[in-house]
């Protein structure tokens, strides 16, 4: 027992000492014991000096491993499926082979990237440094929750005025716009040419081409349909009749112009618009425009560069055309949004990193690349280029130009419970549709879902508030 | 001296064995199970709400009245039962008939069996993809067959009144093989002398099926139903990627409206009821079943 005793003790002081220690004792020891005991005593002390030197070696590997680990400096990058996405996605290893970081993307399409951002950001464990946002969608949110790291030192000096607008709360920038977007008439030009039509300059001539154009085959008019994701293609119809969503943080898409506007649409849509088309985004309708099944879409000018691919679509480039949205009884005034910005993350740890890696991709020559693949830079020198602009489709320039001097900046009603609001104007837009816009109960149906709306408005602090 | 100490450790091993092998399943259950079902619970009592910009509070049964009185709730609880409902009841029928007809003997029994196992293989994401570009109004395969039988075309999925038939054909068809394959082990299990004594005593095929076989097969079929109930009860990955809730909310269930409170309107307290709800509904479904069960003395 008393043996046991002792030599437990003696284990415990040479794994605390080291070895040289454990030998002395060792020795020691062995001069009192039998020789049977020493022998076992010393084949111990080697057994566990060679463990201990095993054991420095792997702390030392370790340590250098994580030496190297640390000099390599590393960001994590969150970005959209979305063309200018996968742009990026192709220039960032020169980007690192430039700057020696490693720079670590994850792509995403768009609803789950905000999923993603809002539970990692709200749950404190994000270790996102830069990533692509949506103002109109997010960013009142982000802003309020205090995701978004101010931008003090970026010049934004390139940007037009109104798409800074979503960029900066209170006095500070948060985001760099990115990509800008407005609603545009995409059209066929083969279908209109034989049918003796001109391109629709207002309504009533769409709806009359429409009428013309609509068979069993093809029909006359395409525009989303599925209730959250139409809120954006009927914002330029609601402000052409006159309407807004918000006014002065209030609710008012439940007034005479907007209703109009409202039963317009779905008149449009129910006459002359693919079937099941209260389930249709633009992800739904591309296709049938692409197969040559739709002879007019109203929707963002984004996806202009994927109707006039030939790998992608069956109608001839030629045959298709792009238009100024067509005017209504009050002007016309199509949206032009920031639909895309970037920003740095609040709890990013590596913020000079992210400023840095922010500046290149806004960067003017990434911008340059951007609008030479068909996307919709924001920044106002690229449009001013001559090499760039003599390789862009002239009816993409057009349009923006006519966009920006005369558009709104907001497609959806600004506010940060947007998404529920989305819904909510949704169930209206599906009951014009499913009526044909004739709906007796329309009226009452707005002005409930104008006082949800408000309701919402009222939670977050909102109402009143502009 | 040494081994004393190893026995020491050995023997505190030994006599705590009952506790340290179930250890890690234990951990799992608690980490990735039973805490997430009670911090719903705890979720449902406050009113976490992630666009207000404020720190969650307490609000106890306030979550819940305003769920409760919300239309679109009650709208979306009658789906899910509806939905399961139509999915359930036709795969058990169209399960039994073909676990019936793969139970006899025949040429490439084998193959068709493996056919028919093929649609549980597959990922329920993609089957709603391609399901969509079959149900398209305008360009789908579905409508084309319907004209070339000289039949009206339909809205499918586009539409309020026959979209939720259109996802439970999806779920139907995804999931008739699972009834088919319980039912077949339970039918390659029953004794065959009822069968003799019964065909002895002139007793027709469809007697047969009705006096013997179903009775016979019952647990079999109930525990299929169970499994299967609960499983459509909580279908998520079809309807989302299929129609998202819409059009509007016409197939908006339990586990879509709750999917988009938290995740789209980061509503987390009011999620959280409606996610209570389910999980109560499961709950109670399972109860009911095991009962009716013990009740049939099976």
């Amino acid at each position: 027992m008393k043996d046991n005793f002792h030599s437990n003790a003696k284990k415990k002081l040479s794994l605390i000492d080291g070895a040289a220690l454990n030998a002395r004792l060792c020795t020691e020891d062995c001069s009192m014991q039998t020789v049977l005991q020493g022998i076992r005593c010393v084949q111990f002390s080697t057994k566990e000096a060679e463990m201990k030197r095993r054991f420095v070696l792997v702390v030392l590997v370790l340590t250098a491993l994580f030496m190297a680990g640390a000099q390599q400096k590393e960001i994590r990058v969150l970005l959209a499926n979305h063309p200018y996405g996968d742009l990026l996605k192709t220039v960032i290893p020169e980007y690192e082979k430039a700057t020696g970081i490693k720079v670590n993307v994850e792509s995403l399409q768009e609803s789950q990237l905000t999923t993603k951002l809002t539970t990692e950001f709200a749950t404190r464990s994000s270790t996102v440094d830069v990533f692509m946002t949506r103002p109109l969608q997010e960013g009142k949110m982000f802003y309020k929750n205090g995701w978004y790291e101010p931008l003090a030192d970026y010049d934004f000096s390139d940007y037009p005025k109104n798409a800074m607008d979503v960029a900066i709360f209170g006095s500070k920038a948060y985001l760099v716009p990115l990509v800008t977007e407005w609603q545009v008439l995409y059209y066929r030009a083969d279908l209109l040419k034989k049918a003796g039509l001109a391109v629709p300059k207002n309504f009533e001539e769409l709806e009359a081409a429409a009428k013309k154009l609509n068979s069993a085959d093809i029909a006359g008019f395409a525009s989303r349909g599925k209730g959250a994701a139409a809120v954006t293609q009927l914002s330029s119809y609601v402000y052409n009749f006159g309407g807004r969503y918000l006014d002065k943080g209030k609710a008012v898409f439940d007034s005479r112009e907007a209703l109009d506007a409202i039963r317009f649409y779905g008149r449009m849509l129910a006459s002359y618009g693919p079937k099941g088309v209260t389930n249709m985004s633009w992800e739904n309708i591309m296709p049938l425009f692409q197969a040559g099944k739709v002879a007019m879409w109203t929707d963002a000018s984004v996806f202009y560069g994927q109707i006039v691919d030939p790998a992608k679509s069956q109608v001839p480039a030629e045959s298709v055309g792009i238009a100024n949205f067509p005017a209504g009884p009050k002007g016309n005034t199509p949206f032009i949004v920031v639909s895309w910005g970037m920003a740095v993350a609040k709890q990013s740890k590596n913020k000079a990193l992210a400023m840095d890696f922010i500046k290149w991709a806004t960067s003017k020559e990434l911008a340059k690349r951007g609008l030479l693949a068909n996307i919709t830079m924001a920044r106002n020198s690229v449009w001013q280029d001559s090499e760039v602009l003599s390789k862009v489709h002239p009816g993409l320039i057009s349009t923006r130009d006519y966009a920006s001097k005369n558009g709104f900046p907001y497609d959806r009603p600004y506010m940060s419970a947007v998404g529920e609001a989305r819904d909510l104007i949704g169930e209206v837009i599906i009951e014009s549709i499913n009526t044909a816009g004739a709906s007796p109960r329309l009226e009452a149906l707005a002005k409930e879902k104008a006082a949800a709306v408000n309701d919402l408005l009222m939670d977050t602090g909102e109402y009143g508030v502009y | 001296m040494d081994r004393d100490v190893h026995r020491g450790a050995g023997h505190y091993i030994e006599k705590n064995l009952h506790i340290l092998f179930p250890l890690p399943a234990v951990t799992f259950v608690v980490v990735m199970m039973l805490f997430p079902v009670l911090y719903t619970f705890f979720l449902s009592f406050t009113n976490w709400n992630l666009t207000s910009g404020q720190p969650l509070s307490i609000v106890l049964l306030r979550s819940y009245q305003r769920i409760l009185r919300e239309p679109r709730f009650t709208a979306a609880l009658g789906r899910t039962f509806s939905f399961t409902l139509m999915a359930v009841s036709v795969e058990t029928v169209l399960g039994m008939i073909i676990a019936l007809i793969l139970n006899r003997e025949f040429r490439a029994k084998g193959l068709v069996k493996l056919i028919l196992l093929l649609p549980l293989v597959a990922t329920p994401v993609a089957i709603g993809i391609v399901f969509n570009l079959f149900y398209d109004p305008t360009i789908g395969l579905a409508n084309f067959i319907l004209t070339r039988f000289g039949l009206p075309k339909l809205a499918w999925t586009g539409s309020a009144s026959t979209v939720i038939p259109s996802l439970a054909l999806v779920d139907i068809w995804q999931w008739t093989p699972m009834i088919t394959l319980i039912l077949l082990a339970g039918l390659a299990s029953l004794s065959s002398e009822p069968y003799e004594s019964a065909r002895v005593d002139g007793a027709t095929e469809w007697q047969i099926f009705w006096r013997i076989t179903l009775p016979m097969v019952m647990p079999t079929l109930l525990t299929a139903l169970i499994l299967r109930s609960i499983d459509a009860l909580k279908t998520f990955d079809i309807i989302y990627a299929m129609t998202g809730g819409g059009p509007g909310y016409a197939s908006e269930t339990l586990n879509v409206m709750a999917f988009k409170y938290s995740f789209e309107y980061f509503r987390m307290g009011q999620a959280s009821v409606i996610l209570v709800f389910l999980f109560l509904l499961v709950l109670m479904m399972s109860l009911v079943i095991v009962r009716l069960r013990k009740s049939l003395e099976l």
